[in-house]
């Protein structure tokens, strides 16, 4: 850090250990007093090389690999993976396939939001909904468990469908599962989204317009919560998504309070979409044909898909032979964090905290 | 006034605190007592690794084909065999597999074509020390042996 000229500026760290950047994110804070005058992110702390362990990989060895970027959202990063290498081979995963697909990356979206809801209201000095939030994520995680043996890392789509058919008991577990749900959000809803001091506290907190969102690309609910309905379910559907109906939910003023309305709306649509999907499987076969050694055709390929954070990318190399030649990850958290310094400049250092919680990062994801 | 009223008696407060007593009846709550009430995990939970014997003659049912090896992503099992000169097939010797860098993809569980190595629902592998968690073949047979506390 060069010395400053100005003898009232304060420079703080803050992190990597501290409790509300979610992980090991350090920011250096600039600040005038208790105004942030600038905000510097120092990301890397947890860089393991995700993509160049990919181009040490076969491309079927690579799949549990991307669990652990966002861990919070495995089965979705699992999904937009398995997406692209079906795109590089030319072939697409069978109807029953892709409904239990979207069945999981929903449940999954339902997950990763309850666990951000139960941080981020944690983080602002609300202790309670974190109890209740973690414990219907429980019942998402079973039902994980149940299905592939594992709650977080779940490594659930292989390439070309799926390795395991759905156990006895999923469709009802599911149901159970949805018919319980909405009530709990709007459990939330009266302890947070009800709550005077909830409201005083997000609302105007790190705003966002549409055009500011878009010149730094962000994506997801920050997006929308902007006004902006962009879904790349409703935009670009993938994995049979075009079946289901479902609303893009939107709010106009892209504060905090917003993008937290527009979350516990996406809980909801993502139970519609479930209740439909889980209605109607096809049956048929879970994988499609393939050659056991997956071996794509020279080219590229890029699939994006909405991960519970926002756009999340794929994009693969092949040359031919058994491993990908370059694979890069495009992912939300990553991006949608380079709007934290337009977020909280001028806004209090209590505010940075609600900042970083709203954006929903997940260092895993950003450091990759 | 109505609104005046509202924030006046502190309802939007109280409303959050009856969500929060509505919850104190015991029926709702959810908590495990780890570790004298061991959870029941799910049938395909992908947890501790086993080597499988023959239900009846004991005998292990790998057959050294080193396929499992060779899908690991993290290449952590090694399997040692030597050539039987009268059946003319490969023998296991030993069978090394380092749990400590295992990420239970299930990927090796997936390629053994005899369902020898099994990903099983033990999930208690915790250990105080790195060799601890490298199993040899004994370990892999065995499987975990956790504490039993007193009740
Ligand atoms: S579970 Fe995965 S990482 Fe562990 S030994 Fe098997 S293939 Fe390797
Ligand atoms: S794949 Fe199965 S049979 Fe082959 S070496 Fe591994 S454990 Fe033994």
């Amino acid at each position: 850090m060069t010395t400053s000229p100005d003898a009232n500026e304060l420079v703080l760290n803050m992190g990597p250990q501290h409790p509300s950047t979610h992980g090991v994110l350090r920011i250096v804070l600039k600040l005038d007093g208790e105004r942030v005058k600038s905000t510097e992110c120092i990301i890397g702390y947890l860089h393991r090389g995700v993509e160049k362990i990919a181009e040490n990989r076969t491309y079927v060895q690579f799949a549990p690999y991307v669990d652990r970027m966002d861990y919070l959202a495995a089965v979705s990063n699992g999904l937009g993976y398995c997406l692209a290498v079906e795109k590089l081979m030319n072939s697409v995963a069978p109807p029953r396939a892709q409904a239990v697909r979207v069945i999981l990356t929903e449940l999954n979206r339902i997950a990763s939001h309850l666990l951000w809801l139960g941080t981020h209201a944690l983080d602002i000095g609300a202790i309670t909904p974190l109890f209740y939030t973690l414990r219907e994520r429980e019942e998402v995680l079973k039902i994980f468990e149940n299905y592939c043996g594992a709650r977080l890392t779940t490594h659930a789509f292989r390439i070309g469908g799926l390795q395991y058919e759905l156990y006895e008991g999923f469709e009802q577990q599911v149901n159970a599962f949805c018919d319980q749900f909405p009530a709990k959000v709007d459990e939330y809803e009266e302890l947070l989204g009800g709550n005077r001091i909830w409201r005083e506290r997000l609302r105007g907190v790190g705003v966002l317009d549409a055009a500011t969102c878009k010149r730094y690309g962000v994506t997801g609910p920050m997006l929308r919560a902007a006004g902006v309905p962009w879904d790349l379910r409703k935009a670009q559907p993938y994995s049979g998504y075009e079946q289901y109906e479902f609303e893009v939910p939107t709010r106009s003023s892209g504060d905090t309070l917003d993008r937290y309305f527009v979350r516990l709306d996406e809980m909801r649509q993502s139970v519609r979409i479930v209740r439909q999907a889980v209605a109607n499987i096809p049956t048929g076969p879970i994988m499609a044909k393939i050659a056991k050694v997956i071996k794509p055709p020279v080219g590229e390929a890029y699939v994006s898909i909405e991960a519970p954070k926002g756009e999340l990318g794929y994009f693969i190399v092949s040359d031919g032979s058994t491993h990908p030649y370059r694979l890069r990850v495009r992912p939300p958290s990553f991006v949608n964090l380079q709007a934290l310094d337009h977020m909280a400049k001028g806004a209090l250092v209590a505010d940075v905290v609600a900042i970083i919680g709203t954006i929903d990062i997940v260092l895993g994801e950003v450091d990759r | 006034m109505k609104q005046f009223l509202r924030r006046f008696l502190l309802l939007d407060l109280l409303e959050g605190l009856w969500v929060t007593f509505r919850h104190q009846d015991t029926r709702l709550i959810t908590t495990e007592q780890y570790p004298s009430q061991r959870p029941a995990v799910s049938e395909r939970y992908r947890g501790a690794p086993r080597l499988n014997n023959h239900p009846e003659t004991n005998e292990t049912l790998c057959i050294s084909c080193n396929l499992c090896a060779v899908a690991c992503p993290e290449n952590l099992i090694v399997v040692g065999s030597v050539r039987n000169a009268e059946t003319k097939r490969k023998d296991l010797v030993t069978f090394t597999y380092d749990l400590s860098r295992c990420m239970f993809c299930g990927l090796c569980e997936d390629a053994c074509p005899v369902d020898a190595l099994e990903l099983t629902q033990d999930f208690e592998i915790a250990s105080y020390t790195r060799e601890g968690l490298i199993w040899d073949r004994q370990a892999l047979e065995e499987g975990p042996r956790p504490t039993q506390y007193r009740q």
